[in-house]
């Protein structure tokens, strides 16, 4: 008699326990890298949406603007509200090691989503990309060739020149050009960079077709540079002449498919993105995941995803391409 | 009296000269700079700045300054493009009044901000540029309006018109201009602005109603702004809570600046403030058409900057000299 | 006896009590919202009341807030300053540049600072000596400097070596190095600026200066070592700042000359010249910090956050008028 009240109250009381620690919800935050940016709202849907299968508290905030050192206040005012994970889209590459290294030391998982520290991948401790990042380059090139019948002189319009995965991606491009035979043809005149501004971008594209009359291709693999390039491209009526071509919103790029101004562009999923960290963070502090570079786990939705090196996590493998058929199916 | 004028006149020649100098300088380098393309693109990069220029330059004579056009633009081009979006089917050219008059009111508050308490304009535009920017953010929940909301009509105003092919967008802002010199050559109300900016002390005592004066410049300045506000929409077609309108007030009063408008009030001159707009549109051109840099673009602008002033500062030193020695 | 005429007692205005004189004034405003804000975080979230906590955030505005300080110092005289933040960029874009090409540290630093005082001097000949307007020549030479930052260190960040990083960590009973320091300068230039003669004479040269000039003041040699001075700490707030990021770019410190100009007018300092103290720059730092990191850790979002400090600077300047002219001396 004795012996079984004193089991029941030590299950009960081990019930309670577990409860208790389960019953903490593991606190989320994604910091932006502004906001009013579209592009963030589509990440933070699948974050919001995670959770709430998941039961964990999320949160989004954002500086009001992208510079390099505007997120630290809001980093250090989540380490203070004692979160479990941050995720963050860096605006700098490095400008941010001081205060993510603090966070670290309190316990806090640390993972960049949408863009990583290049070169200083030690201060965080994993990273979740779109795609695999050395393969977008070799993709715009190919996408760019089969508009233009692989050959003619093309020009790149990029963002900002310390942009990592801007940089990255040039790279690649410029490698592909020079070995792949398939594109012996093509010849890369210029790359300038629109700096991520609306108006920067459209002066530089104007600059390109000014100078380089026999232009037939430019890929701007940044969302604002390929609406303003094919803004340009539009207001002229160059469609026939210029093909645009990069990585684009569909909400900013749906005019510009629909009425041939652009044939296609690429991009992925943003809304992914959120929906692999959100179940990667939970996993990892709740201890069903390991953080191992080599390892995998199931996300749902996404089938299995790979630890690969630099513990860095990749949603989808290829780009996805949007043309005017299929431009209709996606809301972001 | 006609030393004072020759000297005014040179102002303007000198801009004139600085343009066609540089336009020159950087034809040799880069031809295709001397088109009627190249033209082109300069012109289809000043309207914004023209017509905010059209207002700062009252702001100024009247020895006032206005740092908050960037956001009242901002604000008014954002409120016009919810109202195109949630709800398209209103006439669209209705914008325009919707535009205007949010500016107009944004200006109107500035206005009393620095009537009825006395406050130095530039801490209050400063305040005001913070203030009108998070209701921006508030107003449209930090969401920007996409390229699919803003009426095609609109957007093809910036593209082309009967009228040879130029875009409506210049037609617009001289206009804008044209009227400007209209309102201050001719009309009673603008001579009163150069009243008051050259003697704030005296005007009152010479009939210049300065409350109602003040209040009307800083109104004008914000209609324009909210009238630039929905030109932006129509120029690069979307409207984005952060970057509409930021940097703007910079990039005005540098060209109110070049184009002779005293810091100091009572001096300046329509034509003048579109010379200078003209000069920042060409550097503005030509900087990526030479290959500059953007890293180097700031350092140039501020060059720039620096010795339209200096030349500004000789030319009013040389002035006060042959007047005073006329005197004697 | 007397020719002599004195006026009727009873023809004057009755002299101001005395505690009026010291409790109405600006910085009494200052510290009311101080306090008022203090509350109003503490409201907003549970995690805000936190000394480290709030020591800690200070930090990312102290090197603004020493640099604010001169800045009030400036204004008093009756000029402005708009350049320092992008002095600071230049100065650290250059030390960096420097330390890393190999140039042995105290050298480095030499260099950053001589650049401060070369970037102030430039200021102070084009207000002085060519007589243009602080503002112009101030917004001209922070885009120049801006603009060579980026050609010295282009895009890229500029690393310092990993002993000079965190001088924000450095604590001293508690407190973080450079808060220590911007109170101790508060401390030094509050007295300089209210019982020296040079601290007089810079107010006499910002109510009038023609009167100063005629009084014997060297109006010049002032203001153009106000502006020399300027160079120098912005030289070092660079510096420091450096020190904390660990790295360097080209816009380090980007729209700190707005915050710098908030602080000083937060504190009471009228803007044309001749009123304004160190005390109330202090308290206005403290005040902005408090407010920024409030709303931050209670996650209110940007927008209102520019709101807020809209509404608090106009508030302010409405409030400093008021008391300036009701206590017309």
């Amino acid at each position: 008699m004795l012996k079984k009240t004193l089991l029941t109250g030590l299950a009960l009381s081990m019930a309670m326990v577990t409860t208790a620690y389960a019953a903490d919800p593991i606190k989320i935050v994604y910091i932006g890298k502004n906001t009013g940016n579209p592009y963030f709202d589509s990440i933070t849907g699948g974050f919001e949406d995670a959770c709430k299968s998941l039961g964990c508290e999320f949160e989004f905030v954002a500086p009001a603007t992208a510079e390099a050192t505007s997120q630290i206040p809001f980093i250090e005012a989540q380490i203070q509200r004692g979160v479990n994970v941050i995720a963050i889209a860096p605006n700098s590459p490095d400008a941010l090691n001081q205060v993510l290294d603090t966070a670290k030391a309190k316990g806090i998982l640390v993972l960049t989503v949408n863009g990583d520290l290049v070169g200083n991948e030690s201060h965080r401790d994993a990273t979740i990309l779109p795609v695999d990042f050395t393969k977008t380059g070799p993709n715009q090139v190919e996408l760019m060739g089969s508009m233009i019948g692989y050959k003619g002189d093309i020009a790149i319009l990029s963002a900002t020149t310390e942009a990592p995965d801007q940089n990255t991606w040039i790279a690649a491009m410029n490698d592909t050009l020079k070995n792949d035979a398939k594109y012996k043809d093509m010849h890369l005149v210029a790359t300038v960079y629109g700096d991520d501004q609306p108006e920067k971008s459209t002066t530089e594209m104007e600059a390109l077709l000014s100078n380089y009359p026999n232009l037939v291709g430019v890929i701007a693999p940044t969302t604002v540079g390929i609406a303003a390039a094919a803004q340009v491209i539009q207001s002229r009526n160059l469609a026939k002449t210029v093909h645009v071509t990069g990585l684009g919103l569909p909400s900013e790029m749906r005019d510009f498919i629909k009425d041939g101004t652009v044939s296609a562009f690429q991009l992925w999923s943003p809304y992914n993105e959120g929906w692999l960290a959100a179940h990667f963070a939970v996993g990892v502090v709740g201890g069903t995941i390991k953080n191992e570079v080599g390892g995998t786990f199931e996300v749902p939705n996404l089938g299995t995803i790979t630890i690969a090196d630099k513990n860095a996590m990749n949603t989808q493998a290829e780009l996805t391409t949007f043309t005017p058929e299929n431009i209709d199916d996606f809301n972001f | 009296m006609t030393a004072l004028r020759n000297i005014l006149l040179r102002r303007e020649a000198g801009i004139l000269v600085m343009i066609i100098l540089f336009c020159l300088a950087v034809g040799t380098q880069k031809p295709q700079f001397l088109t009627l393309d190249s033209l082109r693109i300069v012109l289809l990069l000043i309207p914004l700045i023209l017509i905010g220029a059209m207002g700062q330059m009252l702001v100024i004579v009247a020895r006032h300054v206005d740092l908050s056009i960037g956001s009242m633009l901002g604000f008014s081009a954002m409120v016009t493009g919810m109202m195109f979006k949630f709800h398209p089917e209103i006439w669209w050219p209705i914008g325009f009044l919707v535009s205007i008059g949010t500016g107009a009111l944004l200006g109107l508050i500035n206005g009393f901000l620095v009537t009825l308490f006395r406050l130095p304009a530039i801490i209050v535009t400063l305040g005001t540029l913070n203030l009108y920017r998070g209701l921006t953010y508030i107003v449209s929940n930090a969401k920007q309006i996409d390229r699919q909301y803003v009426p095609t009509a609109l957007k093809s105003m910036s593209q082309t018109s009967p009228i040879f092919g130029i875009p409506w967008i210049i037609f617009i802002s001289f206009g804008v201009a044209l009227l400007t010199y209209i309102f201050v050559m001719h009309t009673r109300v603008g001579r009163q602005i150069f009243a008051l900016g050259s003697n704030p002390v005296a005007a009152p005592l010479r009939g210049v109603a300065v409350t109602r004066v003040t209040l009307l410049v800083f109104s004008i300045s914000g209609a324009l702004s909210g009238l630039a506000g929905i030109l932006y929409a129509s120029r690069w077609g979307f409207v984005n809570p952060s970057n509409t309108g930021s940097g703007f007030e910079f990039q005005v009063i540098a060209a109110v600046v070049i184009g002779g408008v005293s810091i100091n009030g009572g001096v300046g001159t329509v034509l003048g403030t579109i010379l200078g707009v003209l000069l920042l549109g060409c550097v503005a051109a030509a900087l990526p058409l030479l290959g500059i840099p953007g890293t180097t673009q700031s350092a140039i602008y501020g060059a720039v900057i620096l010795i339209a002033l200096l030349i500004d500062r000789t030319v009013r030193q040389q002035g006060i000299k042959s007047l005073t020695r006329a005197r004697a | 006896m007397s020719a002599i005429h004195t006026p009727a007692t009873r023809d004057l205005p009755p002299a101001r009590p005395r505690w009026q004189v010291i409790v109405i004034r600006p910085e009494t405003m200052t510290l009311v919202l101080l306090i008022a804000a203090l509350f109003g975080a503490s409201l907003l979230s549970p995690y805000f009341l936190d000394v480290g906590y709030i020591l800690r955030s200070f930090t990312l505005s102290a090197e603004f807030a020493i640099v604010a300080l001169v800045l009030t110092m400036i204004i008093i005289a009756g000029e402005i300053d708009l350049s320092p933040a992008a002095n600071m960029a230049l100065s650290a874009c250059l030390f960096a540049f420097a330390q890393q090409a190999g140039i042995p540290m105290p050298l480095a630093i030499a260099i950053g600072l001589f650049a401060g005082l070369v970037m102030g001097a430039i200021n102070g000949f084009m207000v002085i000596r060519l007589q243009i307007p602080s503002i112009i020549v101030t917004i001209g030479t922070l885009t120049l400097y801006r603009g060579l930052a980026q050609v010295i260190a282009g895009d890229k960040s500029i690393r310092v070596p990993d002993w000079f990083i965190g001088i924000n960590t450095v604590l001293i009973a508690g407190i973080p190095l450079t808060v220590l320091i911007f109170i101790i300068a508060s401390i030094i230039l509050g007295v300089v600026l209210s019982m020296t003669i040079f601290g007089r004479q810079i107010y006499q040269i910002g109510t009038n200066e023609v009167a100063a000039r005629h009084a014997g003041i060297r109006s010049q040699r002032i203001k153009m070592s106000l502006f020399l001075l300027m160079g120098l700490v912005s030289a070092a707030a660079g510096l420091m700042t450096a020190s904390r990021l660990g790295s360097v770019r080209y816009d380090l410190g980007l729209g700190g000359e707005l915050q710098m100009v908030l602080m000083a007018m937060l504190g009471g300092t009228y803007i044309f010249g001749g009123r304004g103290t160190i005390l109330g720059t202090f308290l206005a730092a403290w005040l902005l910090v408090i407010v920024s990191t409030g709303m931050t850790v209670a996650n209110v979002p940007p927008s209102v956050q520019l709101v807020v400090q809209g509404v608090l600077l106009i508030v302010s300047i409405i409030a400093t008028n008021f008391i300036y002219s009701r206590t017309q001396r």
